[in-house]
């Protein structure tokens, strides 16, 4: 019996992804009403039992890919993976007002570009409280604040240590984590509420899935005004993170050599 | 018919990351730059256009909306599969830098957003 249904899991995996998350959909609704009366929103909750089971899918398999690493949900790979994360970011631009689009492009563009240097140059910073001095770290480093796909695409770049670049991943891993789980409870504080605040906040708060995740948390009206900006940050960050703001760090942290 | 949008949401979506791999080759960077942004921007002209030229549908554009509308789905599911052990493992180092990033893009955002101008049309902000 038990090989049927493992038989079953492992043949509809996407099929059965599909359940689980309809299931954890639901029962958040059902948390957000009668527990919170409405005061956090049903996706917020969801996202946060979702870490909570990647959590619990992390310590029993020791995998990388949270639950998805359990045979019998390896379809969450597939459905929560980047081809249908972005296919459905894609699909929400039909939403989109071109005008408000185009009023905010420069402030987003601006956002983007400040969202790349701030967190940058304090990943440099705590790195080098903790004692690292070679420009090479402090660099991966930096970059990992601004995303765990920079992070370790600079790093390999310019050749950092395999233990900084894991580093530099775990620094980025948190910080969409932190921005999934903080965007409702920071929203009112951002004056988060209009598409044009939204593109300042894809483009200052990075990372694709935290961005995503943070504005389905709290309005999701406003999820493709943040992601339209927040797709340009892990490119603009690979741009600059292995060039520019690697030859400056060399400048001021020459080697001893 | 239902699957035209699909079929446009899908060819969008391929040539925007095909353009963003183009543009990441032609920078020199090992990675994709903005290819889902360059697919939103195509998506919403592909609509502009379609409108104006009459030949996109309520019919079709259902085909795009259920995949929008999959879009927490599908952020639940990512949710699910995020490395939340690896992020745990950083240490105190990867905590503080992640924490500090995050209250410091916060903290901008808020700056920026409180001096956003009363839209001209006076409209309340939704």
């Amino acid at each position: 019996m038990e090989s049927l249904l493992q038989k079953l899991a492992v043949e509809n995996g996407l099929v059965l992804a599909f359940a689980v998350v309809g299931l954890v959909v639901l029962l958040s609704g059902a948390i957000s009403r009668h527990l919170t009366f409405g005061r956090i929103q049903g996706s917020a909750i969801a996202i946060l039992l979702g870490l909570v089971l990647a959590y619990v899918g992390g310590r029993m398999t020791g995998g990388s890919k949270g639950l998805a690493d359990l045979t019998c949900f390896g379809g969450l790979a597939l459905m929560g993976g980047n081809m249908l994360r972005d296919f459905a970011i894609v699909a929400t631009a039909f939403e989109v007002q071109p005008a408000e689009a185009r009023r905010a492009g420069w402030i987003g563009a601006t956002a983007l570009l400040i969202g790349t240097f701030l967190p940058f140059v304090i990943g440099v910073a705590v790195a080098y409280a903790f004692g690292y001095r070679d420009a090479v770290s402090l660099t991966t480093i930096g970059a990992g604040a601004v995303t765990y796909i920079v992070g370790p695409v600079t790093g390999t770049a310019i050749g950092a240590s395999s233990e900084v670049i894991t580093l530099a991943i775990a620094i980025g891993v948190f910080k969409a984590i932190l921005v999934m789980v903080t965007t409702p409870m920071l929203a009112g504080f951002m004056r988060l509420g209009t598409p044009r605040s939204a593109m300042v906040f894809g483009g200052l708060a990075g990372t694709v899935s935290g961005v995503s995740a943070g504005l389905a948390a709290t309005d999701r009206k406003l999820v493709p005004y943040g992601a339209l900006v927040a797709t340009f940050h892990t490119g603009l960050g690979c741009l600059l993170c292995p060039s520019l703001l690697y030859l400056v760090i060399r400048a001021l942290f020459p080697a001893h050599a | 018919m239902t699957l035209y949008g699909t079929t446009l949401l899908a060819v969008c979506h391929l040539l925007g990351i095909l353009f963003g791999e183009l543009l990441g080759r032609a920078l020199g960077v090992q990675a994709n730059v903005g290819g889902v942004g360059i697919a939103m921007l195509l998506l919403i002209s592909a609509r502009l256009y379609g409108h104006r030229r009459g030949w996109l549908d309520a019919k079709s554009e259902e085909g795009v909306h259920y995949w929008a509308a999959l879009y927490i789905p599908v952020v639940v599911a990512m949710a699910m599969q995020q490395n939340v052990l690896k992020a745990l493992s950083g240490g105190p180092m990867a905590l503080l830098a992640a924490i500090a990033t995050v209250a410091a893009g916060a903290g901008c955002v808020a700056f920026i957003n409180r001096r956003e101008p009363v839209s001209p049309s006076g409209q309340a902000p939704n």
